[in-house]
């Protein structure tokens, strides 16, 4: 039984991985021998590397993917926490209409608003720029982190905030003090998953942009050319492509260990 | 130090139901007040509402002649230890104590001196530095009464603060409650399901029931003379056994026989309360008895139980099961008693002991 799961768990892996291993070996490739097929490259060569780095286009890309990323995961947390903490304890008018609401752009096919939200950002003089950007990110980016977070806050008991309230707290100090040091776990794991949203995204950075003005990392890739017209610059795109999952890696490794369970351990009874 | 009046205060939720109806309780300074009833008869609702945790409906609540209604919690100066304790989680004991006085703005060196203090009068000064998941559950009862006492409040307010602890230490605490009180002389209001602890904390109790106060007093009051069946049957234990009794001219005719009583003024049905501990199996001068069969016999060491099933007619040709068709009797017998079970007994009583109570209304006719 123990290994029957075990080799299911290695097939899984190897299902997942393999496309990576995959990129990460074509990102080493020299150029002629990418097309020999084998999943260890027989040339070794660092050049794909040096070549996206001295790509202005591409770092600015970077740059404009962390800044991007970074403001619309920030702002998305700030209104999320404030939001999933009312959703998890008040009752409110129109409560269920919130939720209802968040849940509905959160279903909403994206590619639907990317022709009227290109003439809107257009008028607006939104187009091209970040603030173009991290507008439709904070948009999607908000029924996620409400969600995951009011999961968490209903995890929290309610007596601690009617302690901290007797205490002297006023509502905001017993939600800064109290509340929030609680849910650290929870916002991590949920402005990792906003973040990754942000970073991932293709379809708003492509159609949105027009520039490297404000073009993010996997839409700059896809302007990505050859030496010369008759190369394909597969090689740089393996390399784009996997130093693109190197911040994100950073992210979660820096992060992983405010991410533990049982920090409310020893509130209250039990 | 305080005095805590509630003037006519009620409860009433958005869907129509009433928590809590027309509380008039005034809780004297230096008092130690007992919420008692079972679940869902609005105590921790009223205990809530003298907080601030939940809105006053109507009615007014003052304190120290000061009228509250309005006032944020934290404006009313008075501490309040939860059920489960609520102590917070990623504080050590120290910060914990200290988070009241620190929300205070008071100065880092008097809040030290503070929390030492408490702590040392609740013998927490080893445990400062640790963290609430590290304790035991009497240790963490023993953090949010420190986290109470700490900022020296106009009252304290409890709300069932034993009843997570196992029994032994639940005694141990109790006792050690009293003696705090007593030293720091606050306020107190305290609720509880349990009726022992009750009778041994409170300088008075508040019985409810159903949202209503059934009765006021000290707890000796409460025992000797309980104002209604509700009260007769929630205070002692075992219970006060409740028999429904025809008034004829010769007395009251129960199925434990006939309790001599004058019948002049009392209702052509009402119903007899005896405690079992007004029994013995010594005979009394002027007393009733009865005899029937012991049916259960409890030891307790210091006391035996002796329980009586009788057939009530209505029910049971085939003698009843287990669970007692038919009405039980319990006696609370001295150790030295002769008792055996499955043998029969004679039990006496004083008739003077008997309490009567109307049927319908409940009311205690002899009290």
């Amino acid at each position: 039984m123990k290994l029957r799961w075990g080799f299911i768990d290695v097939l899984v892996i190897l299902y997942a991985l393999i496309p990576v291993l995959w990129i990460v070996s074509l990102s080493f490739k020299d150029p002629s021998t990418i097309t020999d097929g084998s999943l260890l490259p027989t040339k070794w060569t660092l050049s794909n590397y040096a070549g996206i780095f001295r790509n202005d286009d591409f770092l600015r890309g970077l740059v404009n993917s962390i800044g991007i990323g970074l403001i619309s995961t920030f702002v998305a947390m700030v209104f999320g926490t404030m939001a999933a903490y009312a959703i998890a304890r008040l009752a409110f008018p129109g409560k269920r209409l919130l939720i209802g609401f968040s849940l509905l752009i959160a279903m909403f096919p994206q590619i639907s608003l990317v022709t009227p939200l290109f003439q809107i950002e257009r008028s607006l003089g939104l187009f091209d720029t970040w603030p173009g950007l991290i507008l439709p990110y904070i948009t999607f980016a908000l029924p996620l982190t409400i969600y995951t977070l009011s999961a968490f806050f209903k995890e929290i008991p309610a007596e601690l905030e009617r302690a901290a309230k007797m205490d002297g707290a006023t509502p905001f100090q017993a939600f800064w003090k109290v509340i929030v040091p609680l849910a650290v776990p929870g916002m991590v794991t949920t402005a990792i998953l906003a973040f990754i949203f942000c970073w991932n995204d293709f379809l708003f950075a492509i159609s949105l942009t027009s520039t490297s003005a404000a073009r993010t990392a996997p839409a700059t890739i896809s302007f990505f050319t050859g030496s010369s017209q008759f190369e394909d610059p597969t090689g740089s795109i393996a390399a784009a492509a996997v130093v693109i999952t190197i911040p994100i890696v950073i992210f979660v490794l820096f992060f992983q260990r405010r991410i533990v369970a049982g920090l409310t351990a020893g509130a209250v009874k039990g | 130090m305080a005095e805590i009046v509630l003037d006519g205060v009620s409860k009433r939720y958005p869907d129509g139901t009433t928590a809590v109806h027309d509380i008039n309780l005034t809780i004297a300074d230096r008092e130690f007040v007992i919420l008692v009833g079972p679940s869902g008869c609005g105590k921790s609702t009223t205990l809530n509402m003298i907080a601030g945790l939940e809105e006053i409906s109507s009615g007014e609540l003052r304190i120290d002649g000061e009228r509250v209604n309005e006032r944020a919690p934290r404006d009313r100066d008075i501490a309040m230890v939860f059920q489960s304790y609520a102590l917070y989680p990623h504080m050590t004991v120290r910060e914990n104590m200290a988070f009241p006085l620190t929300l205070a703005k008071l100065p880092k060196p008097e809040v030290a001196a503070k929390v030492g203090h408490a702590a040392q009068l609740l013998d927490l000064t080893a445990l400062l530095d640790r963290k609430p998941a590290n304790l035991s559950g009497g240790q963490r009862q023993r953090v949010a009464m420190g986290r109470a006492i700490v900022r020296d409040p106009k009252a304290f307010l409890m709300d069932e603060p034993l009843s997570n602890l196992d029994a032994k230490l639940r005694v141990q605490m109790r006792t050690s409650i009293a003696r705090l009180q007593k030293r720091l002389g606050t306020t107190t209001v305290y609720v509880t399901h349990d009726q022992t602890e009750a009778m041994t904390l409170g300088d008075r109790i508040v019985i409810m029931y159903s949202g209503v106060v059934q009765q006021v007093g000290p707890p000796e009051e409460l025992y000797d003379r309980p104002a209604n069946l509700f009260v007769a049957g929630f205070i002692g234990s075992p219970s006060m056994n409740l028999l429904p009794a025809q008034v004829r001219d010769d007395g009251l005719h129960t199925i434990i026989g006939v309790i001599p009583h004058r019948s002049r003024g009392l209702p052509p049905e009402v119903v007899a309360g005896i405690r079992p501990e007004a029994f013995q199996d010594t005979r009394i001068r002027g007393g009733a008895s009865f005899t029937d069969t012991v049916d259960i016999l409890e030891s307790m060491g210091a006391e035996k139980i002796a329980y009586f099933t009788f057939e009530t007619g209505e029910t049971g040709e085939s003698g009843g099961t287990a669970f007692g068709d038919g009405a039980q009797v319990v006696a609370r017998l001295d150790p030295k008693s002769r008792a055996r079970e499955g043998e029969p007994a004679t039990l006496w009583y004083d008739p003077a002991a008997v309490h009567i109570f109307d049927p319908d209304s409940g009311v205690n006719l002899t009290a």
